[in-house]
């Protein structure tokens, strides 16, 4: 199966405080309908991965591939319509715009992307929100919802353009084990009946050794590309 | 692809939620094209009464004949003297007669002359206002008076009777009202003036004359031409002044040069005669742009202010926006829209309080001696006041927006959504 994520010989450096190299030579890749994780202690550069992963970060040396299209070296403007078409996020926090509804907030990406008018993409929102069984939240204020529902909201949210992956940055990692336990089902539902692809950094390892392939890294360089458990 | 209703939508958001701090960046605006709106239309309202109050009085070019010495002394002419270095002192002025040679010819070409709205002639006597053993000196302008009613304001100026009064009475007179009061006359009575040459003549007041300049109307009167020709004893030819109304103020500088050399006469045009109005009014206009801008600029910072201060509150908002796809120019665009919708709504509030600020002072009553046209402050409104006002607003408030909103385009959402 082709891969969906592919990197080749990306390096990154942090020059402030000082020189650091921070990621070596990592190249691997990510198949359609893999939910893949990466795990490693902090200061590994697992984080850091992911965020050139997320093509917010560009500061990098070597190659990207989404859906075997090069993304290196596009603009800004271009990134950004990648970003809003092909990668859902799933950050630690849960980052909703406050001042706005679920169901607003839910709908952003796919207003900004414009492909379907206003009614088709309330309806998918409501959908996604329904699939996630938080349904009822619709009309709430993204300021007023517990944190668990908040995650719910947010994985809603990065699936709203159906993407071609998801990226998770520690998505469990603020959630008490009853939350973290239904977002694990949540994205293991996603994979098997939607097919989507995943790639989760955590630091969970009950977590990431249900995933189907565990990345680990340290110091900068994956020291396992793990092995696939189907 | 900019989604315009989304980012609108956002920017909506933002205000409406921060609405203590969007109303108080609108009200600086507001009062900034109010305060505008307001001194622009009264301070030009007041300048374009005091140029009436002069120019309307003044003809556009006025011919004379100059009493002046000659340029060439006649000792130039002696063929002996020749290279010499001659002083003459005691020059006198020429001899020449005060009436304008050839009038009535030159008064019909100006008629013919297709850019001449009118010329009326005039007989300017010197003359003295007998009251009882006082005399009081004076002048007496004989004036084809329908012809001035037609191209002057002069009706305006007339506080008692009328111009048919003295059309119809051959032995009329307008009296200048400062005279009046000195005199304690009414309009029915008579007066009697003398001529430098000391003929007496008996001449019945039709109406009063009040320009609102002390100085004019405690000397000056009208009468019919004919009268004062009569008066004077000179025929219907004596016209010492020619005034002419152009239909363009503009062409008057050359036109009174052309008439200068076509007819060997004294020419001055409105511009050279009223030089300082215009500076006042320059000046006037000066300080009104000046207060309004700087008014503007303290608006401007204060949007500057609150909207720096929404960027740094939302950067978590803008990180997420970036995340999620929306591009920085899609993140400026969203605060560009803010500083732009505060700007115009501040504007155009702005222009309705300017406006409404205007209609208080036009009806505020303003009760002079020395403006008997005028009833309450002058103030003009005109349409492109309001328009660049509102272009003013945009504009002050689009460079205090691009600044911050530039900013939140450059935010590195990784940074923040690190928390580094």
């Amino acid at each position: 199966m082709s891969p969906v994520l592919e990197t080749k010989n990306i390096n990154k450096y942090f020059r402030k405080p000082v020189d650091f190299h921070v990621l070596k030579n990592i190249s691997f890749s990510v198949k359609k309908g893999e939910f893949a994780s990466i795990m490693g202690k902090s200061g590994s550069g697992k984080s850091t991965l992911l965020y050139i992963l997320s093509t917010m970060d560009t500061d990098y040396e070597g190659h990207l591939f989404l859906n075997s299209e090069l993304v290196t070296g596009n603009s800004q403007q271009t990134l950004s319509k990648i970003r809003n078409e092909h990668i859902g996020f799933v950050f630690q926090f849960h980052y909703l715009l406050s001042e706005f509804t679920v169901l607003e907030n839910v709908m952003l990406p796919a207003r900004k992307l414009g492909a379907k008018t206003y009614q088709e993409i309330e309806k998918d929102a409501k959908e996604k929100l329904e699939m996630l069984n938080i349904g009822h939240l619709a009309v709430k204020r993204a300021s007023r919802i517990s944190g668990g529902e908040k995650q719910r909201v947010a994985i809603a949210r990065a699936l709203i353009n159906n993407p071609t992956i998801l990226m998770g940055d520690e998505p469990t990692g603020n959630l008490d084990s009853f939350n973290a336990e239904n977002v694990f089902q949540i994205f293991k539902k996603l994979k098997e009946e939607q097919g989507l692809s995943l790639l989760v950094v955590t630091h969970d390892h009950d977590f990431a050794k249900r995933t189907d392939r565990i990345i680990e890294m340290e110091d900068g360089k994956i020291i396992s590309h793990g092995s696939g458990t189907d | 692809m900019t989604q315009w209703n989304v980012i609108l939508n956002i920017a909506k958001t933002h205000l409406v939620t921060k609405m203590k701090s969007t109303v108080t960046a609108a009200l600086g605006v507001t009062f900034g094209i109010g305060a505008y709106i307001t001194l622009v239309s009264f301070m030009t309202g007041l300048n374009a009464m005091l140029d009436d109050l002069i120019l309307n009085q003044t003809p556009h070019i006025h011919l004379y004949n100059e009493i002046q010495p000659s340029e060439k002394q006649p000792v130039a002419l002696y063929e002996t003297f020749e290279g010499a270095f001659n002083v003459v002192h005691s020059v006198k002025p020429k001899l020449s007669q005060r009436k304008i040679h050839n009038a009535l010819p030159i008064l019909n070409y100006l008629k013919k002359d297709p850019e001449v709205k009118g010329a009326t002639p005039q007989a300017r006597a010197q003359i003295f206002y007998l009251s009882g053993s006082i005399e009081l000196g004076g002048n007496l302008i004989g004036v084809d008076i329908m012809e001035e009613v037609r191209l002057s304001n002069f009706r305006d100026y007339i506080v008692e009777g009328s111009p048919e009064d003295l059309e119809n009475l051959d032995n009329g007179i307008l009296l200048g009202a400062g005279l009046a009061d000195k005199m304690s006359l009414s309009v029915g009575d008579r007066v009697q003036i003398s001529t430098v040459r000391g003929d007496i003549f008996p001449l019945k007041i039709v109406g009063f004359y009040q320009s609102g300049i002390a100085e004019i109307d405690n000397i000056q009167s009208y009468a019919n031409l004919s009268t004062v020709q009569r008066i004077l004893g000179e025929a219907t030819n004596y016209i010492t002044d020619i005034n002419i109304k152009l239909f363009d103020l503009k062409k008057a500088l050359p036109m009174s040069q052309i008439l200068e050399k076509q007819f060997n006469i004294t020419a001055t045009d409105i511009n050279t005669a009223n030089a300082q109005f215009e500076t006042g009014t320059d000046i006037r206009n000066l300080i009104t742009y000046a207060v309004s801008i700087t008014l503007l600029i303290v608006a401007g910072f204060g949007i500057y202010n609150i909207l720096n201060m929404l960027i740094y509150e939302k950067m978590n908002d803008i990180a997420i926006l970036k995340a999620t796809g929306f591009s920085g120019k899609d993140v400026q665009l969203i605060f560009m829209s803010q500083a732009m919708i505060i700007g115009l709504v501040g504007g155009l509030m702005g222009l309705l309080i300017g406006f409404g600020l205007s209609v208080f002072i036009d009806r505020l009553p303003f009760d002079t001696e020395a403006l008997p046209t005028i009833e309450t402050f002058p103030v003009n409104f005109q349409l492109h006041f309001y328009v660049i006002g509102i272009v003013f607003a945009l504009i002050s408030t689009f460079i205090a927006g691009y600044l911050p909103s530039n900013k939140a385009k450059r935010i590195d959402p990784v940074r923040i959504i690190r928390g580094t």
